[in-house]
């Protein structure tokens, strides 16, 4: 599978965003914005994770005329989300040639029992994880990138970085296994073990895994790339803040020289307020989006 | 000999590997000063556009054509848009290193993305190679006066050099055959 040149050519193309900022856009304007201060490809939806969380109701894909419009205003790739588990609306966005298709917990799910099968697809899927086991379900059926999922529209960076840090401990626990321990350890996390075997002769997950969830300033993005990220997206962070394309520049900054802390510092310095965010525990458990999906 | 590559965004990493792999000495370039230390440059695949931005955000959009009157470039992708002289479409200020017309995102968008064979000329030998077309670019023509054409897919031209400088539309970063980028490093060598 993980050889397959179809499967090759979608996860070839999560490499191409690797080190880059990734930002939600609700129209072409915003679209514009993004693609000026050097984002790598916009996520087109309709409402932003954090007006989702505010304003309630089923959220599902966004209208096809919003996303033509978002194709023509960029040269970017453009991503768009459909509801876990909805093949039709992922067959919509095939169909408008979106360059990723996000299977995404910020929607509403269409399916309690099943996400996608993504592999018939020519179309590229990025799907949300936690931990290694949801990680590598994603990938066998057929996501060519992961992300974290982190907490959406809370603008709190705490779950990205959970859910990093258990993927990234659960990998070096993987590659200390005997290969006697690799069925055992693939049916305690629900994982299938040739890919587990996979992670054990390769130290890493067969595709890119970015973070996201919760980005909301530029040393967050700086944090999730030291803690392994490939890339970050950023979701309500810029567009929730009152100074979006000051704020966009600051956090493709961050992101490109991670490690640089003075870059970092400079990056962060007169940006006026970040948005708000939440205390986790304050979201009721029924209302976390980060459950959505298993 | 150290071997740069252009660390601000896209599948730098695997470039590195790849040089690695060949014993090389290799340097990821974040900021202008990281060249003085570099005998070669690679330019990886990423998006052109925002490539544009972050080099200038940190005053190495200069300096690379500067770097690339004493030493060699390569570009992959993204990369071999910006060593062109001219985009034809999607205008992207670009390096003008190589003579020749490029077209961005020319098959389409990712669905239209595909990987094959090709054979590319290295030295006078043929050899066949897996190239990875990922919303690929289509060289669209060279002026032949100093542009030499290795390789075309179809009728397409895909992989070119001049006197200091290497472009493909492919990435051999994402294949296991370290074939054009031990080209490079002899072509590097030359120079050196």
């Amino acid at each position: 599978m993980l050889t397959d040149k179809s499967y090759k050519t979608k996860v070839s193309l999560a490499k191409m965003l690797e080190g880059g900022v990734i930002m939600d856009v609700t129209n072409a304007e915003q679209a514009k914005i993004a693609e000026d201060a050097g984002a790598v490809a916009v996520m087109a939806l309709e409402r932003i994770p954090a007006d989702i969380r505010a304003q309630g109701g089923v959220a599902r894909m966004s209208n096809p005329s919003l996303i033509k419009g978002i194709q023509e205003a960029v040269s970017i790739p453009v991503m768009a989300k459909c509801r876990i588990g909805h093949f039709a609306e992922a067959q919509v966005l095939e169909s408008l040639s979106v360059d990723f298709i996000d299977e995404s917990e910020v929607l509403t799910p269409a399916d309690e029992e099943f996400h996608i099968e993504k592999h018939p697809f020519k179309a590229p899927f990025v799907c949300g994880c936690r931990d290694i086991g949801e990680a590598l379900r994603r990938v066998s059926e057929g996501a060519a990138m992961l992300r974290t999922k982190g907490e959406a529209g809370s603008g709190n960076i705490v779950e990205a970085v959970r859910h990093m840090r258990r993927v990234q401990s659960e990998i070096k626990r993987i590659t200390t296994l005997g290969n006697e321990e690799l069925v055992t350890y693939a049916k305690d996390h629900g994982a299938p073990v040739e890919l587990v075997r996979y992670v054990k002769e390769n130290g890493k997950l067969p595709v890119p895994n970015f973070a996201a969830g919760g980005i909301a300033t530029p040393a967050d993005a700086s944090l999730m790339m030291q803690l392994g990220a490939e890339a970050v997206f950023v979701g309500s962070g810029i567009f929730k803040s009152e100074d979006p394309a000051e704020r966009a520049r600051a956090v493709v900054l961050a992101t490109t020289h991670y490690m640089d802390f003075d870059i970092v510092a400079k990056a962060s310095e007169g940006l006026k307020d970040a948005m708000k965010g939440l205390e986790i525990s304050e979201i009721p458990e029924d209302q976390l989006l980060q459950n959505r999906g298993w | 000999m150290t071997v740069g590559v252009l660390a601000l965004q896209g599948d730098y990493l695997h470039h590195k590997a790849l040089l690695e792999r060949l014993d090389e000495n290799v340097l990821l370039v974040k900021k202008p000063e990281h060249l003085k230390k570099c005998n070669g440059l690679i330019i990886p695949g990423g998006e052109s556009t925002t490539l544009v931005k972050l080099m200038k955000n940190i005053g190495l959009f200069e300096e690379i054509p500067r770097f690339n009157e004493h030493w060699p470039v390569f570009g992959t992708c993204a990369g071999a848009i910006l060593l062109s002289r001219t985009v034809a479409n999607h205008p992207v200020e670009s390096f003008a290193i190589m003579d020749m017309v490029i077209e961005r995102n020319a098959y389409g968008r990712q669905i239209d993305s595909f990987i094959d064979d090709v054979v590319v000329n290295l030295d006078g030998k043929e050899e066949t190679v897996e190239a990875v077309f990922i919303r690929a670019p289509k060289i669209k023509s060279v002026n032949t006066a100093t542009v030499q054409v290795l390789s075309q897919h179809n009728d397409d031209i895909i992989l070119v050099e001049n006197d200091r400088a290497m472009a493909a539309t492919f990435h051999p970063e994402l294949t296991d055959d370290l074939q054009i980028h031990q080209y490079f490093l002899n072509k590097i060598r030359r120079h050196h």
